[in-house]
């Protein structure tokens, strides 16, 4: 355990904690933030009003769409001199939302980040190999901080360029690897390809996420590689990587609630629902000073797990293995995809409103991504190198905007099923939890 | 002098080419000539009928995507270098074919060249000038 004080905290000390933690963010965030004073008002609510945790309740709640349009300073609480970094969403939906850091949430962040390498067993004599991208998103960096915090070896290699992923995780012993899941069946795979015994590598842990995966692919990645694959959670408006980790057991993910506080609500009623029950997952950053959450809705579907103390001594609650959304992104390749940007790149080449379908697909440990366009009159030539230039345009204009390389079907009209009200937009064929 | 061809739009999937067939002889339209181009995901099937107008319809109605592109016959002599001596005269006036293909006719025994230009106005009079047969639509749609 990195941090036994705050990992272990007694339930009642942690929850009079939390009811700290969360009156300092509302009276920050309604004094400081215009949108937050403006929602508090709305609903009636005052900073003093909130006493403890159990006030939460009284709250709005955040969606991403509001986020989204404070851009790009709008949920800043604090004057750009205390901002050490600014991290963003890919902003595919439209501008991205953009979260800026202090000092103090580096700090918190690295911590937990730390903490959740800690949860698999991780220690200063290990080395990390980092194998998230680094950049805007918070993958790379998070972890890369997390393992310094822990005083371990940051190897930050950034994701791509597997051989030399392979190469470099043999001759420096690395111990420890964080990447997509799929990513890390791409890496056992290359390294076979390589003739390497990747079995007799060094390494004892992995922590993936930033996709969705299943216990299958756990299994399957445990049996190509000699380490214990544990599921990681963050998302990139809360923090990043490090919100919840799951320990060794291997049973849930622990929320380091003393800086994320999770709760389960109805998506349709937006009423709090109890531990054990499924519903959409919806945090509030109890330290954050750049940019303070308040009740943000992630979408996801997951459940907070009343199974009691886990055997590993962390006292904090579990989230259990995100279930699915209650939206349509899709996550490609730890890319977030929504079905509307698709059809955005696709008018906007022709000027028409053609028919399409995304499919999602793994193959072999890939996520691919094929989409189906119709071809109409206005698209359609009886030119070969036409049509071929048509189709490379609209694999490069979703490159550009989506970040994925998607492979461009152009299929004859009528091929796409039209719904009786809505069209199926999305066939996902990777297997489901 | 323009030739009307019929253009449509075919998945690489078997099955495809017989329904757009079946749906022209449910017509009643006969094919003259045709070419089709392939590529690894989709072809562009390239018909020349008798009845343009109601092969189109038909086409259409069965929800095909087609498109009518204006194409030039030519008619070639039957021996060594007539089909060169076509391209070198199209060469000359700078004309690029985008593509072509070839049948013989059964009543003139001579062969026929279909052309696709990007402008083909321009290539009816290089061909004029050059004196090289470009056989009229009709005449085409009667072979």
């Amino acid at each position: 355990m990195f941090n036994p004080q705050a990992e272990a905290m007694p339930r009642e000390e942690l929850r009079k904690l939390q009811g700290e933690r969360l009156r300092s963010l509302v009276a920050r965030a309604y004094e400081r933030v215009a949108f937050y004073r403006a929602k508090m008002d709305a609903q009636g609510v005052r900073p003093e009003d909130i006493r403890g945790i159990e006030d939460i309740v009284k709250l709005p709640f955040t969606e991403k769409s509001e986020f989204r349009d404070q851009y790009p300073f709008g949920m800043f609480a604090v004057p750009m001199s205390e901002i050490v970094r600014i991290h963003a969403s890919s902003g595919t939906t439209g501008k991205p939302t953009v979260v800026g850091y202090t000092r103090a949430d580096i700090d918190n962040w690295a911590e937990c980040a730390a903490r959740s390498l800690g949860c698999g067993g991780a220690t200063a004599e290990d080395t990390v190999q980092v194998a998230y991208g680094y950049g805007l998103f918070t993958g790379g960096l998070g972890m890369h901080y997390g393992a310094e915090k822990l005083g371990a070896a940051a190897l930050p290699m950034s994701a791509g360029n597997t051989e030399k992923q392979v190469m470099l995780m043999k001759d420096f012993g690395v111990t420890v690897l964080c990447c997509t899941p799929s990513y890390a069946l791409q890496i056992a795979e290359v390294a076979e390809q390589m003739g390497e015994d990747v079995r007799s590598f060094p390494l004892k842990a992995g922590f993936f996420g930033a996709e969705p995966w299943t216990q299958g692919m756990r299994e399957h990645i445990e049996e190509r590689l000699p380490l214990k694959a544990l599921d990681i959670y963050g998302l990139s408006e809360v923090a990043g990587p490090g919100v919840a980790n799951e320990c060794l057991e291997q049973d849930g993910l622990h929320v380091f609630e003393d800086h994320f506080y999770p709760e389960i609500i109805d998506p349709e009623t937006g009423a709090s629902l109890p531990d054990g029950e499924k519903g959409e997952l919806v945090f509030t950053c109890l330290t954050k000073e750049g940019v303070p959450l308040i009740r943000y809705r992630t979408r996801d579907i997951t459940l907070l797990m009343n199974s009691g103390p886990c055997a590993c001594g962390r006292t904090s609650r579990k989230m259990a293995r995100l279930m699915g959304r209650t939206d349509d992104m899709l996550i490609i390749r730890g890319i977030n995809v929504f079905p509307s940007q698709v059809e955005n790149v696709l008018v906007r080449i022709e000027g028409v409103h053609p028919q399409y379908l995304i499919i999602v697909d793994r193959k072999g440990n890939l996520d691919t991504i094929e989409i189906q366009v119709e071809v109409t009159e206005d698209l359609f030539s009886d030119e070969v190198k036409k049509l071929e230039a048509l189709r490379d345009k609209i694999h490069y204009q979703i490159k550009a905007m989506l970040n994925v390389s998607a492979k461009i079907t152009l299929v004859e009209p009528k091929t796409i099923e039209r719904g009786l009200g809505k069209a199926k937009r999305v066939l996902d064929r990777r297997q489901r939890i | 002098m323009k030739v009307r061809q019929v253009s449509i739009f075919l998945e690489n999937r078997s099955g495809r080419l017989a329904g757009v067939l079946s749906e022209v002889a449910k017509a009643g339209v006969n094919i003259r000539a045709l070419s089709l181009a392939d590529t690894s995901d989709f072809g562009i099937l390239r018909l020349i009928v008798d009845n343009v107008d109601a092969g189109v319809k038909a086409l259409k109605d069965s929800g095909h995507t087609v498109s009518l592109t204006e194409v030039l016959a030519v008619e070639i002599s039957d021996r060594p270098g007539g089909l060169a001596e076509t391209l070198e005269a199209l060469s000359a006036a700078d004309l690029n074919v985008e593509y072509m293909y070839a049948f013989v006719c059964r009543v003139t025994e001579k062969a026929v060249v279909v052309f696709r230009f990007e402008d083909v106005d321009a290539a009816l009079a290089a061909l004029k000038a050059a004196d090289i047969s470009v056989l009229p639509a009709n005449t085409v749609y009667a072979i």
